[in-house]
């Protein structure tokens, strides 16, 4: 067991991060959270930021030459993310979904042309992804999907509703999971689209979030004409590619947000030391000191987890569904963390970015409601929790869910 | 980076997971909460056939020179079946301070008797008023021409009435600065003015005593190590002592898991088994995120204590400490819940697992403690 790069490994951290101090944006501030006024121009720094990466060779690390990546290893696709993470993180925001799912499923499950059309061109920071997944009527129960794709001649006549479908507004093509057969059991007549959003009939409405932000959108299709080559993998398979691509992700995404968290405990401690309660600093509160060393003591948990999940993926492990931890991990204790920083300011903690009286320019307000998406946002808490229920430690369904998976078997 | 167990380290838990289950089932765990002694001589010779007290004795010393994560494997095994005895104090207590802390000629005197079975030994650490502090010594010991005379009353000392040592923590230099004064003494419990007085310990597996001393006279061979300097060589040993803990906690965590489990799969309520509802379900996945999370912060902590700094290796320590009991006693607390009036009575194990994971979150300092110490080190 060794819990260290090697030092080749650790060359090339070192390396990195003096790469990207000289390249972030001319205005970066590490010690600050950054907000962007609109969000065109914080679209517009993730593609610039993302074409710098590229034309230095540290974007798609561990994806093959032949497609815009680098042909290394997935432990320096790693490094490249954590660094990341920990000193631009809201630059990445954008990539989110472009990289942790997008990328991952038309590489597993794609053709070789789709791969060779689409993959460099996120590589280079030329365009963003989003993914059509949740629908009014299809939540936590995503296999309750109903828009519809039927073919017509070389074409999917695609017609129906997404919604939370975060990054539509600035995205140029979509990840889409649509019906193809209406007559089998709801998670068989699945399939994935890729769909260009600049199509006629495609409606993208933002939607705000309750921190004032508009990161997720209803998205809208009439009729839009998909060209059938546009299908990933075959007809009806979109939930087993979506299950099975995801849970890779997954774990490169846990390790991906511990190094973030890890950056922002130490935030919040510097925090403590410089804000005042009682004419003293927070710091020396035993009750925040308490809380503070819990938050630190999960992200910790988070982290080594993370590793160690993907220690064993490394080792050519394949991720099953315990991957679930991992979500839980973050989202809860993300919910915590910020509720303490927000605790650790008192009546501050009312004011927002703008006045001489927020703290950090209103960061940690931001940080406490954001979080509240955590446990609701790639499967929520429940959902997670009944797959460790029912696939890692094999307890039955409950008797309704049991009738409606087999109803159209 | 490699966070797995090797073959060897899979094959060592295997091979104790067969061992256990065979000699130290439910009844013998339960027979020995109303032992007189708290275990039998039979299972310790056993387990010293096993090589497992000579794991991390140096091969100088009759031992084997393994790392704290291989003798780890084995002590999550030990949590798993609540082992009864005292294999703890003598192992990752008494043997490690004289690794860390003696002379050559001491290491020759107790380790490869440790190594082969014969010796027990303990830790006398605590001290009444000094709550979860360890760090809080008061016990003098004063010079009497070239002996030293030691007074005073060491409290929750586990396994006291059956060790055959004690090393006893005490101040031979006044100041509340635990780094500064420290001195480590090795001593025969059979001495004059030493009593022991077994305490009514709520983890029967895990036996407590008071131990007095009465002008209790030792010569300055009696001094472990150094005069006055025990104190960074005792931090060391109580750090991998914690991590010792935070391993057992995390086998026993998994197991209340898995009884809570099995039980929620053919426990019959309003014609389904109680697993498949939500309520249950959902706290059987916590249990099972709680173990299984713990088991990596427990790896990285137990790597740390041979291969990382300093720092790292202390902070680590209290962060499995804490995170590993604490998991320990929700999913033993969930077991009695999901188990229902069964799991509330004697004739079930879960009540032994609950005792056990409160034992191990109390000793070598508590959640609280071990939370500001995180802080303190993270701050300086």
């Amino acid at each position: 067991m060794d819990f260290r790069f090697i030092p080749e490994q650790e060359e090339f951290r070192k390396e990195f991060i003096s790469w990207v101090e000289k390249n972030l944006p001319d205005d970066w501030d590490s010690a600050r959270y950054r907000k962007y006024e609109t969000q065109e121009k914080l679209k517009q720094a993730y593609k610039d930021f993302q074409k710098k990466l590229f034309d230095a060779g540290y974007a798609a690390m561990h994806y093959p030459k032949e497609y815009g990546g680098q042909g290394r290893t997935l432990m320096e696709e790693i490094i490249v993310l954590q660094v990341l993470s920990t000193t631009c993180i809201e630059l990445r925001m954008p990539g989110v979904v472009t990289h942790g799912m997008a990328v991952p499923t038309i590489f597993t499950c794609g053709s070789d042309e789709q791969k060779k059309i689409f993959l460099p061109k996120i590589f280079d920071g030329t365009h963003i992804w989003c993914q059509g997944f949740s629908e009014p009527d299809a939540g936590s129960d995503v296999a309750n999907v109903s828009t519809m794709a039927v073919k017509e001649g070389d074409h999917y006549i695609v017609n129906g509703q997404k919604v939370w479908t975060s990054y539509a507004h600035m995205s140029d093509y979509c990840l889409l999971l649509v019906r193809t057969d209406p007559d089998t059991a709801k998670h068989k007549g699945l399939s994935y689209l890729l769909v260009d959003m600049s199509l006629p009939g495609i409606d993208v409405r933002p939607m705000t979030q309750i921190t004032g932000e508009a990161e997720f959108n209803e998205v809208f299709f009439t009729d839009v004409e998909v060209p059938i080559e546009m299908l990933v993998g075959h007809e009806n398979q979109g939930w087993q590619i979506a299950i099975t691509t995801l849970m890779f992700e997954r774990v490169i995404g846990d390790v991906v947000i511990g190094a973030a968290y890890e950056k922002n405990i130490h935030r919040m401690i510097e925090m403590a030391e410089r804000t005042k309660r009682s004419g003293k600093a927070v710091i020396e509160d035993p009750v925040f000191r308490q809380q503070l060393a819990k938050s630190y003591i999960e992200v910790m948990v988070l982290k080594y987890h993370g590793l160690r999940s993907f220690s064993h993926q490394l080792k050519g492990g394949i991720p099953g569904p315990e991957g679930s931890i991992g979500k839980l991990l973050w989202s809860e204790p993300n919910q915590r963390l910020t509720e303490t920083a927000i605790g650790m300011q008192g009546p501050n903690s009312q004011i927002m970015g703008g006045s001489p009286w927020s703290i950090d320019d209103g960061m940690w307000q931001y940080a406490f409601l954001r979080s509240k998406g955590n446990t609701i946002e790639a499967g929520t808490s429940e959902i997670q929790r009944n797959i460790i229920g029912e696939r890692v430690l094999g307890l039955p369904k409950d008797i309704s869910r049991a009738k409606i998976a087999k109803g159209k078997d | 980076m490699d966070i797995t167990l090797t073959r060897e380290q899979q094959d060592i838990a295997k091979e104790a997971r067969r061992f256990l289950t065979n000699e130290c089932p439910f009844d013998y765990v339960r027979e020995m909460f109303e032992d007189e002694r708290g275990f039998t001589d039979d299972i310790w010779t056993k387990m010293a056939e096993m090589d497992w007290m000579a794991m991390r004795i140096p091969e100088a010393y009759g031992g084997l020179g393994m790392d704290q994560i291989d003798l780890n494997t084995v002590l999550e095994e030990m949590g798993r079946a609540v082992l009864p005895g005292p294999f703890f104090s003598t192992v990752m207590l008494a043997a490690e301070v004289i690794i860390e802390a003696g002379t050559d000629a001491q290491k020759e005197d107790y380790l490869p008797g440790i190594a082969d079975g014969k010796l027990k030994g303990t830790l006398a650490l605590h001290e009444a008023d000094g709550g979860a502090d360890l760090n809080y010594i008061q016990m003098p010991a004063h010079a009497k021409g070239n002996d030293l005379i030691l007074n005073g009353t060491k409290l929750f000392v586990p396994d006291a009435h059956v060790a055959d040592f004690l090393v006893c923590v005490s101040r031979t230099k006044n100041g509340n600065d635990p780094t500064r004064g420290i001195t480590l003494f090795l001593v025969d419990p059979d001495m004059d003015g030493i009593s022991v007085h077994p305490l009514p310990t709520m983890d029967g597996s895990r036996r407590l005593s008071a131990v007095e001393f009465n002008n209790v006279q030792l010569g300055t061979g009696s001094i472990l190590g150094e005069l006055n300097n025990g104190w960074t060589p005792l931090q060391r040993v109580l750090q991998r002592a914690q991590v010792g803990l935070s391993a057992e906690c995390v086998g026993g965590a998994q197991r209340a898991m898995e009884i809570a489990t099995d039980y929620a799969k053919v426990r019959i309520q309003y014609d389904q088994p109680i697993g498949a509802f939500q309520a249950i379900k959902h706290r059987c996945a916590q249990m099972f995120v709680d173990s299984e999370s713990a088991r990596s912060i427990l790896y990285w902590a137990a790597w740390a204590q041979d291969h990382a700094d300093e720092k790292e290796a202390a902070i680590s320590a209290s962060v499995a400490k804490t995170y590993c009991t604490e998991a320990f006693t929700h999913n033993a607390a969930s077991g009695i819940q999901v188990l229902g009036g069964t799991g509330f009575t004697m004739e079930n194990e879960m009540n032994l697992f609950l005792k056990r994971a409160k034992a191990n979150e109390m000793a070598l300092g508590d959640p609280v403690y071990h939370r500001e110490r995180v802080m303190q080190l993270l701050i300086q």
